[in-house]
This record gives C-alpha cells, structure tokens and sequence, in this order.
C-alpha cells in the first residue's frame, strides 16, 4: 500500500510500500475506523513491537473480542482470532495452555475486557496466564454508536447517559495490579513511542501483563463531551498527560475533564510464577514431568 | 499412568466418560465443578496430568468453553463437561465453534430443569436445547449413551466426529447415566479408531476455510506459520468477514450441509423387534432401558412391540423413522421431558406419535411405557 511520509530532509513524499506492510493485512485495508480514532496508532505500535522483538511472527497469536479494537485482530498478519464478546481471554487462556511456545497477547476495548469480560480479566490475572493484555480506552461502546461502559467517567455524556453518567468509572491499572498482573502501564496514543517500548516489554515480558491505551474517540466520546474533534482530543491529552510511574491508585483515576490530569506510566513491572510455572513445578514434584 | 486402562472395570459413568476422552487422545479440558457432571471433571484434573495433558478450572462455563475452543485451535484435542445451566451458558460460544469449525467435545450430563432445578437429579430436557440452543442454524451432532459403557465408547465416537467433522459435539448423558456404576471394558489402544482432524497440504494459497469436496476445510492450527485469521463474524474461504447476504448464503449453507449430507454415517441407533413391529417404540439414554424393559413384556403379551433406540438424536436419523412408519401403525415415544424428541419423530411419521413424559427427578418406569403401549392395542 502506497503512503504518504516525510523523507529525511523533511519533504513529504509517497512511497509504494508503507515499513509495515508485511505485518498488515494489505487485502483487508483500509480499515474502518473513523477518522480521528487512535485505532491505527495502536495497532501501528502493536506491529513496530511484534516486529522488534525477538520472537518469530509465526509465534505471535493476536486475539480480540467485539467491538472496534476487536477489529484489530483481523488486520495484523499473524494467526488472529475473533472470538465472541467479552472472551478472548479465556479462549487465550486455552491456546496458551495447549502451546506455550506462542506469544499470546488479546488486544480489546474497555467494553469488552471489562463488562461483559470483567470476570475473565479476573482470573486469567489471578492465575498469572502467561498472556499481554492491551486494553485501548475510549471511554465508551463506540461500535454500537456511544454507549455509557465500565470506563466512561462520572458525569460524562453518552448515548445512554443523556444527562451525565451516574456510575463510578473502573480505575484499570489499579485493577490490574491488584488482582496481581506483573506489568502494567497506560499511556494515550499520543505516546507512540512510549506505548511501543511498553509493548515490546510486555511481549517479553513472562506473565500476565496489562497496558491501557487512552484513545481518541471523537464521534463517541469527544464530541458529546466537547473535548473536540480527533486532533483536539490528541491536543488535549498533550497538555494534561503527565508521566508518573509511581503514582499511587488515586492519582490513576481518569476524570477526563477539567483540569485533571492524565496520570500515564509503567506503574508495575515485577515478578511472579506463571500458571504454567507452577503446573510444571508440581507435577515435577510428583514426578509426573521428568 | 497410560491413557487407555485397558480392562475390565466396575466403573461410574462420569469416569467411564473421562477415561473415553483419553481413551480418544483428550489433552486438554477446561471445566466448571456442576452436578451431576462433577466426576468427570475430577477424574481429568487426576488423569490429564498422568498423560501430559492439562486440566483447568475455568471461572464459569462461559470461559471454560472459551478456553476449550482455545487449545483446540492450537492443536489440543479438547472438551468440557457440564450440565443444564452450564450448558445454557456455554450456547454462545457453541456458536462460535460452529462458525470457527472448531474441533470439540462438550459432555451434559442432564439433570432436571428448567433454571437450577433438580440438581441431583435426572432430566432429559436439553435435547431440543443441544440442537436449537445457541442463537442462528446449525445442525448438531450429539450421541446419547444409555450405559456407562457407552459413557466410554459415545465419548470416543464424539471426539472422532468433532475431529472429521470439525465442529463441537454433544455427548448427551444424564444424571441416571453418569452417576451409575457397571461394568466398562476397555480394549486395548489399538482396538480404537481414532480420528484426527485434517490438516493443510501445503502453504502456498492455502485457504483457511475453502472446502474439500467432503465440504470441510483442512485446519491450520495458530503457531504454524498460516497467518490464519477467525472469526465469528460471517466470513469468506479467506477467514475474513464479509457482512453480505450472498457471503452469508455461502458459509450458513456449507455448515449445514457438511452435516446433512454426512448424515448417514453419523445416524446410530439399535433396534430390536422392530421388523414386524406394529408399535415402535423410539427412546434414548437412560428412558430406553425401560423402554426395551417394556417392549420384552409386551412382546410376551403378544403385542408386536419393537424398540428403536436412538444412539445419534442429531443429526435425527430421519430416514429410519420414515422407513418405519411405512409399516408400523404407531410411535411411542418415551423420554424425562415433556415430549421433545416426541415432537421430532412426528415429523416423519405423519403424526402417528404417542408421548410418554416425565418431568423429571426420576427413572421413567417400564410400567409407564408399557401402560402406553397398550392404551395403544386397545
């Protein structure tokens, strides 16, 4: 696929072939998302990291859910599976399991991963399942046309929340350091290279790893809330962004409004046996394994 | 510790299920602890480990069927086992493991419902649900075991079906079933035919869901190199989405026809007194030993009785019940529901069909079929 970039001394040109090409469906472009979403940063990181680390592309497996990030599972040439809402982390859980040679990482919404998979994320975090977990935030069920979720702050306007939100937002990173992920950080998709490095740590990364990526939603969220149109919304995530990886739970918290900053950072990076670890130590124990 | 005990053994049907799973090469069950399927459960998380295969306590039944069509996408040969209300739960991903063509056993142990209902206790009122339950069509294969042998060899006869067919199957017990203990012989490993899922050929322009003649697939598994892509969603032989009708037409109709026109070597079913039969009576998994119990007497009561048990309820062996009906003046069918599979033989036996129910909670007696019997012969 042909595109557009600056050359080295700064003029724009087209090239015929886009660095990435061979990690994107190029039969399945262009995607559709709509325009301002960070949707694309997301999966651009996604494929820069799979392609820097040191893990062959035919490893990778690459699972999604429902919704629009679900959709990202079937633009990235690697074996991807779109499983059913709310489930690619138990149906990631079993491919692990089953070969566990494969670098397993389920890219979905905040929707998908933490309503209707809320109980999911739970255990496969519990049990320390050896997968990535990368949650883009928008804030909202944007597939279905703006809907209030799990994650949409108090007071926020939605389709289903006319006259403010009622319910208290999840603060993810929290939950995943809680329940005892052993990497965790959120960045917003303005962070590109942030997020990359982050996911190049999480791929290599032995556990269950968590990342939230804040991203635009301009039809779905920024409009409603006045944070503006695509490129506002990126100006705005500039301005209140601040970098702190060891900010306490309550600093974490995302109001998405006033003066209130973006708490970004890799919050958690530690160590902790794998489900797998720990089969494989007992069973060893029982000479079951020799 | 060898996956197949080969032997003779005084056996809980629940186990004898269990040990037909390894029996068929079974390296990986994702379950949720329920009665009356908890045995089976339990005899995978000691065995699996002995094999090395892996047994894992999902979070519910939603996820464990997840988990399930997970390791079977990376090559595992995977199962589940539940009953009513997981199975009410697992119908969603059913769904997907038809549209994926994921390979794939999940056992029900039937207990009484609707909603928790008789946990304890038997049922027979999913039959309809293993074929309807999960939204969209489909056509189901489920085997109903009448015995604990059975338990082992339907377990066996699924996992080759799921593995050439390329879909989940039901292996339809019930709480009387599992949950009794007899005698289970298990042959030696090479005694059992297996079968293993087909795989590609070749790399170059392979399509992940482009039919053989047979109208199934060869299955790529994830790791392989394929670049594969699944999904629920409507898709075309590349694996990708396409929401149209004609797309739509394609793919809902080469599911069902995979099955149907494979009928014939799925259907299984025993008969016995039924050639000059003119009272045919159909049943299934735990009903069908009262029902051949009462047959025998009515047979030597002078009623020409016969007994057509069904081993396969889906796909509906159709053609045998059309074959009867030609000749046999009535049906009755006896089962612990409220008349489901009742309903089934009345299509194809222009309506000639007796019911004999039974809520649930219990054995449904020989009395009560023969008493129907002879309603009949009045």
């Amino acid at each position: 696929m042909s595109a557009k970039g600056a050359n080295d001394k700064g003029r724009i040109e087209t090239v015929e072939e886009h660095p990435l090409d061979h990690i994107l469906r190029q039969d399945r472009l262009p995607h559709i998302w709509c325009p301002g979403c960070g949707l694309g940063s997301a999966m651009t990181c996604y494929a820069q990291a799979i392609e820097r680390v040191d893990i062959p592309l035919k490893k990778q497996v690459l699972l999604s859910g429902i919704g629009c990030t679900g959709r990202i599972a079937g633009y990235v040439k690697v074996d991807s599976y779109h499983t059913t809402h709310g489930r690619a982390i138990p149906f990631a859980t079993g491919l692990k399991i089953a070969n566990p040679e494969l670098c397993v990482t389920v890219f979905s919404g905040d929707g998908d991963l933490f309503a209707i998979g809320g109980n999911h994320f739970l255990h496969a975090a519990r049990r320390n399942i050896d997968i990535n977990v990368i949650c883009v935030n928008n804030f909202n069920y944007g597939m279905t046309g703006g809907q209030q979720g799990p994650t949409t702050p108090v007071e926020a306007r939605t389709t289903t929340t006319r006259y403010g939100n009622f319910e208290h937002p999840l603060n993810l990173p929290h939950l995943a350091a809680a329940l005892g992920a052993v990497y965790v950080s959120r960045w917003t998709t303005l962070h590109c290279r942030h997020l990359e490095k982050s996911m190049e740590k999480a791929l290599q990364k032995r556990g269950f790893t968590f990342i939230e990526i804040i991203c635009p939603c301009p039809v779905g969220f920024g409009r409603p809330n006045k944070l503006g149109e695509g490129l506002e919304e990126l100006r705005y995530y500039r301005e209140k962004s601040v970098i702190k990886n060891d900010a306490s739970w309550d600093e974490m918290v995302l109001h998405m409004r006033g003066e209130e900053p973006i708490v970004v950072g890799d919050f958690v990076d530690t160590e902790r046996p794998t489900y797998l670890d720990l089969e494989e130590q007992m069973l060893r124990a029982k000479g079951l394994i020799k | 510790m060898k996956a197949v005990l080969t032997g003779r053994h005084f056996m809980l049907g629940d186990i004898a299920c269990a040990e037909g799973a390894l029996a068929a090469g079974c390296d990986f069950f994702g379950g949720y602890p329920i009665t009356p399927a908890t045995e089976t459960a339990e005899r995978m998380a000691l065995r699996l480990p002995q094999v090395g295969g892996h047994y894992i306590q999902m979070e519910d039944e939603i996820a464990s069927l997840a988990a399930v069509l997970g390791a079977s996408c990376a090559g595992a040969k995977s199962m589940t086992a539940t009953s009513g209300p997981g199975f009410s739960l697992m119908q969603e991903n059913i769904g997907l493991g038809i549209v994926t063509e994921t390979p794939c056993v999940i056992v029900n142990v039937q207990r009484g419902g609707p909603s928790t209902g008789l946990p304890t206790l038997a049922g027979q009122a999913d039959m309809m649900q293993a074929q309807w339950g999960s939204h969209g069509d489909y056509e189901a294969i489920a085997y109903v075991p009448n015995s604990c042998q059975e338990m082992f060899d339907l377990t066996i006869k699924a996992f080759n079906a799921a593995e050439r067919y390329r879909q989940p199957v039901f292996v339809m017990a019930d709480e009387i079933i599992g949950h009794m203990t007899e005698r289970v012989v298990i042959p030696g490993p090479k005694k059992i035919k297996l079968v293993s899922r087909k795989r590609p050929k070749r790399k170059k322009n392979y399509l992940p869901f482009k039919p053989d003649k047979d109208l199934i697939p060869p299955m790529a598994l994830a790791g392989e190199g394929y670049a594969i892509h699944v999904t629920g969603l409507t898709h075309d032989s590349r694996g990708y989405p396409v929401i149209d009708e004609e797309t739509q037409h394609e793919m809902v109709t080469r599911l069902i026809e995979k099955i149907r026109r494979h009928a014939p070597e799925i259907w299984e079913f025993e008969e016995v007194m039924t050639e000059d039969a003119d009272i045919v009576v159909v049943s299934y998994g735990a009903a069908s030993r009262s029902a051949g119990r009462a047959v025998n007497i009515a047979r030597k009561d002078g009623i020409k009785a016969g007994l057509m048990r069904l081993i396969t309820v889906w796909p509906f062996p159709e053609k045998r019940i059309k074959e009867l009906a030609e000749s046999a003046k009535v049906f009755v069918v006896p089962e612990i529901n409220m008349g489901q599979i009742s309903r089934e033989v009345e299509r194809f036996a222009s309506g000639r069909v007796l019911s004999v129910t039974h809520a649930g909670g219990g054995m449904l007696s020989p009395e009560a079929v023969l008493q129907k019997i002879k309603e009949v012969t009045k």
